[in-house]
Protein backbone atom coordinates (compact mmCIF):
# COMPACT_ATOMS: atom_id res chain seq x y z
CA UNK A 1 0.00 0.00 0.00
CA UNK A 2 2.83 2.44 0.53
CA UNK A 3 3.27 3.88 -2.55
CA UNK A 4 6.61 5.48 -2.66
CA UNK A 5 9.08 4.64 0.56
CA UNK A 6 12.17 6.31 -0.58
CA UNK A 7 10.99 9.68 0.33
CA UNK A 8 10.52 10.57 3.80
CA UNK A 9 7.75 13.54 4.74
CA UNK A 10 7.66 13.77 8.07
CA UNK A 11 10.99 13.16 10.96
CA UNK A 12 10.01 12.96 14.43
CA UNK A 13 12.89 12.41 16.76
CA UNK A 14 13.07 12.22 20.35
CA UNK A 15 10.07 14.75 21.11
CA UNK A 16 9.06 15.12 24.24
CA UNK A 17 6.38 18.11 25.95
CA UNK A 18 5.71 18.66 29.23
CA UNK A 19 3.00 20.38 31.46
CA UNK A 20 4.23 21.50 34.69
CA UNK A 21 5.67 17.96 36.33
CA UNK A 22 3.72 16.10 33.97
CA UNK A 23 5.29 14.52 31.22
CA UNK A 24 2.73 14.81 27.98
CA UNK A 25 5.10 13.69 25.60
CA UNK A 26 7.97 11.04 27.23
CA UNK A 27 9.73 9.93 23.74
CA UNK A 28 8.30 9.77 20.39
CA UNK A 29 10.18 9.08 17.34
CA UNK A 30 8.90 8.29 14.21
CA UNK A 31 9.04 8.75 10.31
CA UNK A 32 6.04 9.24 8.01
CA UNK A 33 7.13 8.29 4.39
CA UNK A 34 5.62 10.70 0.91
CA UNK A 35 1.68 9.54 0.50
CA UNK A 36 1.33 7.16 3.05
CA UNK A 37 -1.77 7.16 5.60
CA UNK A 38 -0.14 7.25 9.18
CA UNK A 39 -2.20 6.51 12.12
CA UNK A 40 -1.41 6.75 15.82
CA UNK A 41 -4.01 5.45 18.03
CA UNK A 42 -4.10 5.95 21.64
CA UNK A 43 -6.28 5.93 24.65
CA UNK A 44 -6.73 9.55 25.95
CA UNK A 45 -4.05 11.45 27.53
CA UNK A 46 -1.61 9.35 25.56
CA UNK A 47 0.01 11.92 24.54
CA UNK A 48 -1.38 11.58 20.71
CA UNK A 49 -2.77 15.63 20.14
CA UNK A 50 0.16 16.93 22.47
CA UNK A 51 2.71 15.37 19.71
CA UNK A 52 0.21 17.05 16.71
CA UNK A 53 -0.09 20.14 18.27
CA UNK A 54 3.64 19.98 18.05
CA UNK A 55 3.96 18.62 15.04
CA UNK A 56 2.01 21.76 13.92
CA UNK A 57 3.45 23.99 15.78
CA UNK A 58 0.86 25.30 18.20
CA UNK A 59 3.17 24.05 20.79
CA UNK A 60 6.90 24.67 21.59
CA UNK A 61 8.49 21.06 22.25
CA UNK A 62 10.86 20.69 25.41
CA UNK A 63 13.07 18.13 23.54
CA UNK A 64 13.60 16.46 20.50
CA UNK A 65 13.21 17.84 16.58
CA UNK A 66 10.44 17.98 14.29
CA UNK A 67 10.69 18.20 9.95
CA UNK A 68 8.06 18.12 8.10
CA UNK A 69 9.35 18.58 3.97
CA UNK A 70 12.14 20.29 5.15
CA UNK A 71 10.24 22.55 7.16
CA UNK A 72 10.80 23.38 11.44
CA UNK A 73 7.24 24.38 13.13
CA UNK A 74 8.20 27.05 15.28
CA UNK A 75 11.20 28.27 13.00
CA UNK A 76 9.53 28.03 9.46
CA UNK A 77 5.46 28.68 10.67
CA UNK A 78 4.07 30.41 7.80
CA UNK A 79 5.83 28.54 4.97
CA UNK A 80 4.81 25.31 6.59
CA UNK A 81 1.50 26.23 6.92
CA UNK A 82 1.44 26.76 3.22
CA UNK A 83 1.57 23.23 2.69
CA UNK A 84 0.28 21.18 5.55
CA UNK A 85 -3.72 21.50 6.03
CA UNK A 86 -4.63 20.71 9.90
CA UNK A 87 -8.10 19.85 11.41
CA UNK A 88 -7.81 20.55 15.19
CA UNK A 89 -10.54 19.12 17.67
CA UNK A 90 -12.59 21.01 19.34
CA UNK A 91 -12.53 24.59 16.66
CA UNK A 92 -15.16 26.33 15.94
CA UNK A 93 -16.41 29.39 13.81
CA UNK A 94 -18.61 32.36 13.50
CA UNK A 95 -22.14 31.54 14.44
CA UNK A 96 -23.11 33.94 12.07
CA UNK A 97 -21.45 33.37 9.13
CA UNK A 98 -22.08 31.21 6.30
CA UNK A 99 -20.50 28.53 5.23
CA UNK A 100 -19.72 29.34 1.79
CA UNK A 101 -17.97 32.85 3.46
CA UNK A 102 -16.11 31.11 5.50
CA UNK A 103 -14.98 28.49 3.09
CA UNK A 104 -14.60 31.54 1.03
CA UNK A 105 -11.97 33.58 2.95
CA UNK A 106 -9.87 30.17 4.35
CA UNK A 107 -9.55 29.80 -0.30
CA UNK A 108 -7.93 33.33 -0.30
CA UNK A 109 -5.06 32.03 2.67
CA UNK A 110 -3.56 29.49 -0.53
CA UNK A 111 -1.74 29.92 -3.38
CA UNK A 112 -3.65 27.08 -4.96
CA UNK A 113 -6.95 26.67 -2.85
CA UNK A 114 -9.42 23.23 -4.34
CA UNK A 115 -13.09 24.05 -5.35
CA UNK A 116 -14.92 24.67 -2.25
CA UNK A 117 -18.13 23.32 -4.03
CA UNK A 118 -16.90 20.22 -4.94
CA UNK A 119 -15.04 19.66 -1.49
CA UNK A 120 -18.65 19.95 0.13
CA UNK A 121 -20.27 18.00 -1.85
CA UNK A 122 -17.57 15.15 -1.69
CA UNK A 123 -17.88 15.56 2.41
CA UNK A 124 -22.06 15.76 1.88
CA UNK A 125 -22.79 19.04 3.28
CA UNK A 126 -22.70 21.12 -0.05
CA UNK A 127 -26.69 21.59 0.74
CA UNK A 128 -25.44 23.86 3.61
CA UNK A 129 -23.27 26.48 1.94
CA UNK A 130 -25.95 29.47 2.31
CA UNK A 131 -26.45 28.22 5.61
CA UNK A 132 -25.25 29.92 8.81
CA UNK A 133 -22.24 28.15 10.61
CA UNK A 134 -24.26 28.03 13.67
CA UNK A 135 -27.36 25.88 11.97
CA UNK A 136 -24.88 23.34 11.17
CA UNK A 137 -25.26 19.71 13.24
CA UNK A 138 -22.02 18.66 14.95
CA UNK A 139 -21.43 16.06 12.18
CA UNK A 140 -21.71 18.73 9.60
CA UNK A 141 -19.53 20.84 11.70
CA UNK A 142 -16.50 18.28 11.97
CA UNK A 143 -16.93 17.62 8.01
CA UNK A 144 -16.42 21.17 7.59
CA UNK A 145 -13.55 21.09 9.36
CA UNK A 146 -11.98 18.32 7.53
CA UNK A 147 -12.68 20.70 4.70
CA UNK A 148 -10.64 23.49 5.65
CA UNK A 149 -7.90 21.33 6.51
CA UNK A 150 -7.82 20.01 2.90
CA UNK A 151 -9.09 23.46 0.91
CA UNK A 152 -5.33 24.71 0.48
CA UNK A 153 -4.53 21.31 -1.40
CA UNK A 154 -1.64 20.69 0.80
CA UNK A 155 0.98 18.53 0.83
CA UNK A 156 0.37 16.97 4.11
CA UNK A 157 -2.96 17.26 5.84
CA UNK A 158 -3.00 16.20 9.93
CA UNK A 159 -6.16 15.15 11.10
CA UNK A 160 -7.42 15.16 14.66
CA UNK A 161 -10.28 12.60 15.16
CA UNK A 162 -11.81 13.67 12.21
CA UNK A 163 -14.92 11.30 12.25
CA UNK A 164 -15.66 11.90 16.02
CA UNK A 165 -19.13 12.39 15.97
CA UNK A 166 -20.43 11.41 12.22
CA UNK A 167 -22.94 8.78 11.42
CA UNK A 168 -21.94 5.84 9.64
CA UNK A 169 -22.48 7.14 6.39
CA UNK A 170 -20.86 10.78 7.09
CA UNK A 171 -17.74 8.35 8.15
CA UNK A 172 -17.55 6.26 4.89
CA UNK A 173 -18.03 9.29 3.16
CA UNK A 174 -14.72 10.67 4.98
CA UNK A 175 -12.92 8.15 4.26
CA UNK A 176 -13.21 7.96 0.45
CA UNK A 177 -12.73 11.85 0.43
CA UNK A 178 -9.08 10.75 2.53
CA UNK A 179 -8.27 7.83 0.31
CA UNK A 180 -8.80 9.90 -2.75
CA UNK A 181 -6.89 13.05 -1.30
CA UNK A 182 -4.09 10.49 -0.37
CA UNK A 183 -4.08 8.99 -4.24
CA UNK A 184 -3.08 12.91 -4.95
CA UNK A 185 0.09 12.34 -3.10
CA UNK A 186 -1.08 13.83 -0.25
CA UNK A 187 0.96 12.43 2.80
CA UNK A 188 -1.36 12.20 5.94
CA UNK A 189 -1.38 11.68 9.75
CA UNK A 190 -4.45 10.42 11.32
CA UNK A 191 -5.32 10.43 15.23
CA UNK A 192 -8.38 8.29 15.86
CA UNK A 193 -10.03 6.33 18.08
CA UNK A 194 -11.51 3.87 16.11
CA UNK A 195 -10.05 0.65 15.16
CA UNK A 196 -12.27 0.58 11.97
CA UNK A 197 -10.65 3.63 10.88
CA UNK A 198 -7.31 2.54 11.63
CA UNK A 199 -7.59 -0.87 9.93
CA UNK A 200 -8.95 0.81 6.76
CA UNK A 201 -7.03 3.32 5.77
CA UNK A 202 -3.70 3.81 7.76
CA UNK A 203 -1.07 1.67 6.07
CA UNK A 204 1.35 2.04 9.50
CA UNK A 205 -0.29 2.98 13.15
CA UNK A 206 2.10 3.98 15.91
CA UNK A 207 0.04 2.64 19.06
CA UNK A 208 0.72 5.61 21.48
CA UNK A 209 0.64 5.34 25.90
CA UNK A 210 1.72 7.37 28.30
CA UNK A 211 3.50 9.46 25.60
CA UNK A 212 5.29 6.41 23.84
CA UNK A 213 5.16 4.67 21.33
CA UNK A 214 4.60 1.07 22.51
CA UNK A 215 4.23 -0.56 19.17
CA UNK A 216 4.18 0.85 15.12
CA UNK A 217 3.68 -1.20 12.36
CA UNK A 218 0.74 -2.21 9.61
CA UNK A 219 -2.44 -2.39 11.34
CA UNK A 220 -2.17 -6.24 10.01
CA UNK A 221 1.20 -6.83 11.35
CA UNK A 222 0.41 -5.33 14.74
CA UNK A 223 -2.31 -7.40 14.94
CA UNK A 224 -0.76 -10.28 14.17
CA UNK A 225 2.62 -9.50 16.00
CA UNK A 226 1.04 -8.83 19.18
CA UNK A 227 -1.32 -11.32 19.34
CA UNK A 228 0.02 -14.55 17.66
CA UNK A 229 -1.97 -13.89 14.86
CA UNK A 230 -4.92 -15.67 13.33
CA UNK A 231 -6.61 -18.55 14.32
CA UNK A 232 -9.23 -21.50 12.59
CA UNK A 233 -11.70 -24.24 13.87
CA UNK A 234 -13.05 -26.68 12.09
CA UNK A 235 -14.74 -30.11 11.58
CA UNK A 236 -12.48 -33.02 9.78
CA UNK A 237 -14.58 -34.92 7.56
CA UNK A 238 -12.37 -37.97 9.06
CA UNK A 239 -9.48 -38.34 11.80
CA UNK A 240 -6.13 -37.63 10.57
CA UNK A 241 -2.44 -37.17 11.18
CA UNK A 242 -1.78 -33.93 13.09
CA UNK A 243 2.08 -34.02 11.61
CA UNK A 244 0.46 -32.96 7.93
CA UNK A 245 -0.24 -29.50 9.43
CA UNK A 246 2.29 -29.39 12.47
CA UNK A 247 4.67 -29.54 9.49
CA UNK A 248 3.61 -26.64 7.77
CA UNK A 249 5.28 -23.63 8.28
CA UNK A 250 1.84 -20.81 9.30
CA UNK A 251 0.85 -23.45 12.04
CA UNK A 252 1.59 -22.56 15.23
CA UNK A 253 -0.33 -24.94 17.86
CA UNK A 254 -3.21 -27.01 17.52
CA UNK A 255 -5.56 -28.10 19.79
CA UNK A 256 -8.76 -30.33 20.07
CA UNK A 257 -11.73 -29.24 21.26
CA UNK A 258 -14.33 -32.21 21.12
CA UNK A 259 -14.41 -32.95 18.09
CA UNK A 260 -13.04 -30.08 16.16
CA UNK A 261 -9.83 -28.98 15.67
CA UNK A 262 -8.42 -25.47 16.66
CA UNK A 263 -4.95 -24.25 14.92
CA UNK A 264 -3.68 -21.11 15.59
CA UNK A 265 -1.18 -19.95 13.20
CA UNK A 266 0.17 -17.07 10.85
CA UNK A 267 0.12 -15.56 7.21
CA UNK A 268 -2.00 -17.68 4.87
CA UNK A 269 -3.09 -20.03 7.60
CA UNK A 270 -6.70 -21.10 6.53
CA UNK A 271 -5.50 -21.49 3.22
CA UNK A 272 -2.31 -23.45 4.06
CA UNK A 273 -4.41 -25.98 6.23
CA UNK A 274 -7.60 -26.44 3.73
CA UNK A 275 -5.29 -27.15 0.70
CA UNK A 276 -3.34 -29.90 3.15
CA UNK A 277 -6.13 -31.28 4.11
CA UNK A 278 -7.94 -32.12 0.90
CA UNK A 279 -4.12 -33.01 -0.68
CA UNK A 280 -4.97 -36.06 2.00
CA UNK A 281 -8.52 -36.41 1.09
CA UNK A 282 -9.79 -34.98 4.28
CA UNK A 283 -12.64 -32.36 4.02
CA UNK A 284 -12.61 -29.08 6.49
CA UNK A 285 -16.27 -28.41 7.38
CA UNK A 286 -18.06 -26.28 9.58
CA UNK A 287 -14.79 -23.64 9.08
CA UNK A 288 -14.59 -20.73 11.44
CA UNK A 289 -11.53 -18.52 10.82
CA UNK A 290 -10.55 -15.64 12.98
CA UNK A 291 -8.33 -13.05 12.54
CA UNK A 292 -6.47 -10.78 15.30
CA UNK A 293 -7.67 -7.06 15.30
CA UNK A 294 -6.29 -3.80 15.95
CA UNK A 295 -8.37 -4.11 18.97
CA UNK A 296 -6.84 -7.10 20.56
CA UNK A 297 -3.42 -5.62 19.76
CA UNK A 298 -3.89 -2.63 21.97
CA UNK A 299 -5.94 -4.23 24.71
CA UNK A 300 -3.01 -6.86 25.00
CA UNK A 301 -0.09 -4.22 24.63
CA UNK A 302 -2.00 -1.44 27.12
CA UNK A 303 -4.05 -3.65 29.70
CA UNK A 304 -7.24 -1.74 28.43
CA UNK A 305 -10.07 -0.84 25.89
CA UNK A 306 -9.78 1.91 24.09
CA UNK A 307 -12.55 3.28 24.48
CA UNK A 308 -12.63 2.85 28.65
CA UNK A 309 -10.88 5.97 29.54
CA UNK A 310 -12.54 9.14 30.50
CA UNK A 311 -12.11 12.17 27.97
CA UNK A 312 -9.02 14.24 28.41
CA UNK B 1 -16.65 27.36 -11.67
CA UNK B 2 -12.63 27.45 -12.08
CA UNK B 3 -10.83 24.54 -9.94
CA UNK B 4 -8.15 27.03 -9.04
CA UNK B 5 -7.43 30.56 -8.22
CA UNK B 6 -4.39 32.36 -7.37
CA UNK B 7 -4.82 35.34 -4.40
CA UNK B 8 -2.25 37.25 -2.91
CA UNK B 9 -1.93 37.79 0.45
CA UNK B 10 -3.57 41.30 0.32
CA UNK B 11 -6.67 39.37 -0.80
CA UNK B 12 -6.76 37.31 2.43
CA UNK B 13 -6.69 40.42 4.54
CA UNK B 14 -9.79 41.86 2.54
CA UNK B 15 -11.45 39.01 3.02
CA UNK B 16 -11.28 38.92 7.19
CA UNK B 17 -12.46 42.24 6.72
CA UNK B 18 -15.69 41.49 4.53
CA UNK B 19 -16.22 38.60 7.18
CA UNK B 20 -15.98 40.92 10.05
CA UNK B 21 -17.85 43.71 8.79
CA UNK B 22 -20.52 40.95 7.93
CA UNK B 23 -20.80 39.97 11.87
CA UNK B 24 -20.43 43.80 12.70
CA UNK B 25 -24.12 43.96 10.28
CA UNK B 26 -25.16 40.69 11.91
CA UNK B 27 -24.55 41.10 15.24
CA UNK B 28 -25.18 44.82 15.76
CA UNK B 29 -24.21 45.46 19.76
CA UNK B 30 -21.46 48.16 18.13
CA UNK B 31 -23.36 49.65 15.93
CA UNK B 32 -26.75 49.24 17.87
CA UNK B 33 -25.44 50.66 21.26
CA UNK B 34 -22.56 52.18 19.93
CA UNK B 35 -24.24 53.82 16.62
CA UNK B 36 -28.00 53.99 17.44
CA UNK B 37 -28.06 54.94 21.56
CA UNK B 38 -26.27 58.11 20.96
CA UNK B 39 -28.04 59.57 18.10
CA UNK B 40 -31.66 58.79 19.88
CA UNK B 41 -29.86 60.59 22.85
CA UNK B 42 -28.84 63.52 20.73
CA UNK B 43 -32.04 63.54 18.98
CA UNK B 44 -34.18 63.24 22.28
CA UNK B 45 -31.87 65.74 24.04
CA UNK B 46 -31.88 68.11 20.82
CA UNK B 47 -35.48 67.99 21.05
CA UNK B 48 -36.65 69.43 24.65
CA UNK B 49 -36.26 73.13 24.46
CA UNK B 50 -35.55 73.17 28.07
CA UNK B 51 -31.96 71.51 27.56
CA UNK B 52 -31.25 73.86 24.65
CA UNK B 53 -31.31 76.81 27.14
CA UNK B 54 -28.13 78.16 28.38
CA UNK B 55 -27.84 77.74 32.32
CA UNK B 56 -26.31 79.59 34.71
CA UNK B 57 -26.09 76.13 36.82
CA UNK B 58 -23.99 75.09 33.76
CA UNK B 59 -21.59 77.71 33.81
CA UNK B 60 -23.73 79.20 31.07
CA UNK B 61 -24.31 76.32 28.87
CA UNK B 62 -27.09 74.34 27.44
CA UNK B 63 -27.88 70.72 28.96
CA UNK B 64 -27.45 69.80 24.81
CA UNK B 65 -24.50 71.58 24.65
CA UNK B 66 -22.63 69.81 27.43
CA UNK B 67 -23.55 66.25 26.71
CA UNK B 68 -22.76 66.61 23.12
CA UNK B 69 -18.86 65.60 24.07
CA UNK B 70 -20.37 62.35 26.39
CA UNK B 71 -22.53 61.75 23.20
CA UNK B 72 -19.20 61.34 21.42
CA UNK B 73 -17.23 59.44 24.12
CA UNK B 74 -20.36 56.90 24.19
CA UNK B 75 -19.53 55.95 21.01
CA UNK B 76 -15.87 55.53 21.20
CA UNK B 77 -17.12 53.53 24.34
CA UNK B 78 -19.25 51.21 23.04
CA UNK B 79 -16.89 50.23 20.51
CA UNK B 80 -13.34 50.00 22.73
CA UNK B 81 -14.73 48.19 25.42
CA UNK B 82 -17.34 46.55 24.73
CA UNK B 83 -17.75 45.14 21.15
CA UNK B 84 -13.71 44.97 20.35
CA UNK B 85 -12.45 43.17 23.49
CA UNK B 86 -15.82 41.12 23.76
CA UNK B 87 -15.06 39.84 19.82
CA UNK B 88 -11.49 38.98 20.49
CA UNK B 89 -11.85 37.54 23.50
CA UNK B 90 -14.53 35.16 21.84
CA UNK B 91 -12.40 34.41 18.82
CA UNK B 92 -9.96 33.06 21.22
CA UNK B 93 -12.06 31.42 23.83
CA UNK B 94 -13.63 29.22 20.78
CA UNK B 95 -10.28 28.31 19.13
CA UNK B 96 -11.02 30.91 15.83
CA UNK B 97 -7.78 32.38 16.43
CA UNK B 98 -5.70 29.03 17.54
CA UNK B 99 -7.75 27.62 14.50
CA UNK B 100 -5.86 30.41 12.11
CA UNK B 101 -2.54 30.11 13.58
CA UNK B 102 -2.60 26.61 11.73
CA UNK B 103 -3.24 28.48 8.30
CA UNK B 104 -0.32 30.72 6.46
CA UNK B 105 -2.39 33.99 7.59
CA UNK B 106 -1.03 35.35 11.28
CA UNK B 107 -4.31 35.63 13.64
CA UNK B 108 -2.90 38.82 14.06
CA UNK B 109 -4.62 39.82 11.17
CA UNK B 110 -7.88 38.78 12.63
CA UNK B 111 -7.39 41.49 15.77
CA UNK B 112 -6.10 44.24 12.94
CA UNK B 113 -9.59 43.72 10.87
CA UNK B 114 -11.41 44.44 14.52
CA UNK B 115 -9.58 47.33 14.82
CA UNK B 116 -10.06 48.41 11.73
CA UNK B 117 -13.71 47.52 11.96
CA UNK B 118 -14.28 49.10 15.09
CA UNK B 119 -12.71 52.69 14.39
CA UNK B 120 -14.71 52.61 11.17
CA UNK B 121 -17.73 52.23 12.99
CA UNK B 122 -16.27 55.22 15.36
CA UNK B 123 -15.92 57.22 12.63
CA UNK B 124 -19.22 56.92 10.77
CA UNK B 125 -21.01 57.45 14.61
CA UNK B 126 -18.73 60.88 14.98
CA UNK B 127 -19.71 62.15 11.43
CA UNK B 128 -23.18 61.50 11.99
CA UNK B 129 -23.31 62.66 15.53
CA UNK B 130 -21.58 65.84 14.78
CA UNK B 131 -23.37 66.57 11.18
CA UNK B 132 -27.16 65.50 13.22
CA UNK B 133 -25.92 67.67 16.00
CA UNK B 134 -25.11 70.98 13.69
CA UNK B 135 -27.26 70.60 11.10
CA UNK B 136 -30.29 70.12 13.13
CA UNK B 137 -30.26 71.26 16.54
CA UNK B 138 -27.95 74.36 15.97
CA UNK B 139 -25.18 73.18 17.38
CA UNK B 140 -22.04 75.50 17.26
CA UNK B 141 -19.15 74.08 14.93
CA UNK B 142 -16.28 73.09 17.19
CA UNK B 143 -14.47 76.44 17.41
CA UNK B 144 -10.76 74.90 17.55
CA UNK B 145 -11.43 71.97 14.76
CA UNK B 146 -7.82 70.35 14.88
CA UNK B 147 -8.13 70.53 18.50
CA UNK B 148 -11.33 69.31 18.66
CA UNK B 149 -9.74 66.36 16.27
CA UNK B 150 -6.69 66.06 18.31
CA UNK B 151 -9.03 65.28 21.43
CA UNK B 152 -11.23 62.60 19.28
CA UNK B 153 -8.63 61.07 18.50
CA UNK B 154 -6.55 61.01 21.66
CA UNK B 155 -9.53 59.61 23.52
CA UNK B 156 -9.81 57.08 20.72
CA UNK B 157 -6.62 55.57 20.84
CA UNK B 158 -6.85 56.04 24.60
CA UNK B 159 -10.14 53.55 25.24
CA UNK B 160 -9.11 51.22 22.33
CA UNK B 161 -5.75 50.83 24.47
CA UNK B 162 -7.93 50.05 27.48
CA UNK B 163 -10.17 47.71 25.00
CA UNK B 164 -7.57 45.84 24.15
CA UNK B 165 -6.07 45.36 27.24
CA UNK B 166 -9.14 44.14 28.62
CA UNK B 167 -9.15 41.66 25.72
CA UNK B 168 -5.10 40.91 26.46
CA UNK B 169 -5.91 39.63 30.14
CA UNK B 170 -9.93 38.70 30.11
CA UNK B 171 -9.99 34.84 29.50
CA UNK B 172 -14.01 34.73 28.91
CA UNK B 173 -16.41 36.52 27.29
CA UNK B 174 -18.90 36.57 30.08
CA UNK B 175 -16.33 38.11 32.20
CA UNK B 176 -16.32 40.55 29.66
CA UNK B 177 -19.16 41.28 29.23
CA UNK B 178 -19.42 41.90 32.78
CA UNK B 179 -16.35 44.12 33.26
CA UNK B 180 -17.15 46.17 30.47
CA UNK B 181 -20.99 46.73 31.42
CA UNK B 182 -19.64 48.23 34.98
CA UNK B 183 -16.20 50.20 32.92
CA UNK B 184 -19.16 51.37 30.72
CA UNK B 185 -21.13 53.03 33.51
CA UNK B 186 -18.46 53.96 35.75
CA UNK B 187 -16.47 55.74 32.90
CA UNK B 188 -19.66 57.31 31.62
CA UNK B 189 -20.69 58.76 34.82
CA UNK B 190 -17.00 60.47 35.17
CA UNK B 191 -17.87 61.21 31.88
CA UNK B 192 -21.06 63.22 32.84
CA UNK B 193 -23.91 61.03 31.36
CA UNK B 194 -25.68 61.96 34.21
CA UNK B 195 -24.35 64.54 36.03
CA UNK B 196 -23.22 67.55 33.97
CA UNK B 197 -19.26 68.08 35.00
CA UNK B 198 -20.15 71.86 36.00
CA UNK B 199 -22.81 70.06 39.32
CA UNK B 200 -20.15 67.71 40.03
CA UNK B 201 -18.95 68.21 43.67
CA UNK B 202 -15.04 69.24 43.60
CA UNK B 203 -13.84 65.86 44.84
CA UNK B 204 -15.79 63.76 42.24
CA UNK B 205 -14.49 65.80 39.75
CA UNK B 206 -11.06 65.97 40.51
CA UNK B 207 -11.35 62.29 40.50
CA UNK B 208 -13.04 63.03 37.09
CA UNK B 209 -10.37 64.61 35.33
CA UNK B 210 -7.94 62.02 35.68
CA UNK B 211 -10.39 59.02 34.03
CA UNK B 212 -10.28 59.04 30.28
CA UNK B 213 -13.55 59.97 29.72
CA UNK B 214 -13.40 62.99 32.62
CA UNK B 215 -10.27 64.37 30.61
CA UNK B 216 -12.07 63.41 27.19
CA UNK B 217 -15.03 65.56 28.10
CA UNK B 218 -12.97 68.33 29.19
CA UNK B 219 -10.67 68.18 25.95
CA UNK B 220 -13.70 68.08 23.57
CA UNK B 221 -15.63 70.82 25.30
CA UNK B 222 -12.58 73.32 25.56
CA UNK B 223 -11.89 72.32 22.08
CA UNK B 224 -15.22 73.32 21.04
CA UNK B 225 -15.42 76.48 22.69
CA UNK B 226 -12.29 77.44 20.95
CA UNK B 227 -9.37 76.91 23.77
CA UNK B 228 -6.76 74.56 23.33
CA UNK B 229 -7.32 71.24 25.47
CA UNK B 230 -6.12 71.74 28.93
CA UNK B 231 -2.38 69.89 29.42
CA UNK B 232 -3.37 67.75 31.49
CA UNK B 233 -6.40 66.46 29.69
CA UNK B 234 -4.03 65.28 26.94
CA UNK B 235 -1.67 64.31 28.74
CA UNK B 236 -4.23 61.96 30.67
CA UNK B 237 -5.39 60.66 27.65
CA UNK B 238 -1.79 60.08 25.63
CA UNK B 239 -0.87 58.59 29.16
CA UNK B 240 -3.58 55.84 28.86
CA UNK B 241 -2.89 55.24 25.55
CA UNK B 242 0.74 54.26 26.20
CA UNK B 243 0.24 52.68 29.04
CA UNK B 244 -2.65 50.38 28.25
CA UNK B 245 -0.90 50.44 24.99
CA UNK B 246 1.97 48.53 26.66
CA UNK B 247 0.22 46.02 28.83
CA UNK B 248 -1.63 44.78 25.48
CA UNK B 249 1.79 44.10 23.90
CA UNK B 250 3.17 42.63 27.08
CA UNK B 251 0.14 40.23 28.17
CA UNK B 252 -1.49 39.27 24.50
CA UNK B 253 -1.67 35.58 24.41
CA UNK B 254 -2.99 33.90 20.82
CA UNK B 255 -4.64 31.33 23.08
Amino acid sequence: MIKNTSTIAITVSHLKKTYGNVNAVEDVSFEVNEGEIFGMLGPNGAGKTTTVECITGLRHPDGGAISLLGFDPQADREALHLVVGVQLQFSTFSDKLKVSEILDMYQSFYPNPVNSVELAQALGFSEKLGSYYKTLSGGQKQRMSVALALIGRPKIAVLDEMTTGLDPQARLDTWELIEKTRERGTTIILVTHYMEEAERLCDRVALIDQGRIIALDTPYGLAEKVTGGKQVLFLPSKPFDEGLLTALPEVKTIEHQGKRIKVEGSGQLVNAVILTLAKNGIEALDIQSEGATLEDAFVRLTGRHIHEEPRD
Amino acid sequence: MSDTRIETQGSAFGKILLNESRLAWRIPIGIGIGLGLPLILLIVFGSIPAMRQASSDLDGFSYFALSFPTLIVMTVMTLSIMALPRNLIKYRETGILRRLSVTPVPPSWLLAAQIVINLAIVVVGFVLLTAAGVAAFGLELPKNFPAFLLSVILTVTALFAVGLFMAAVIRNDAVAQGIGGLLFFALMFFGGIWLPRPMMPVVLLNISNWTPLGASVVAIQTAMQGTFPSLQSILVLIAYTLVFGYLTVRYFKWE
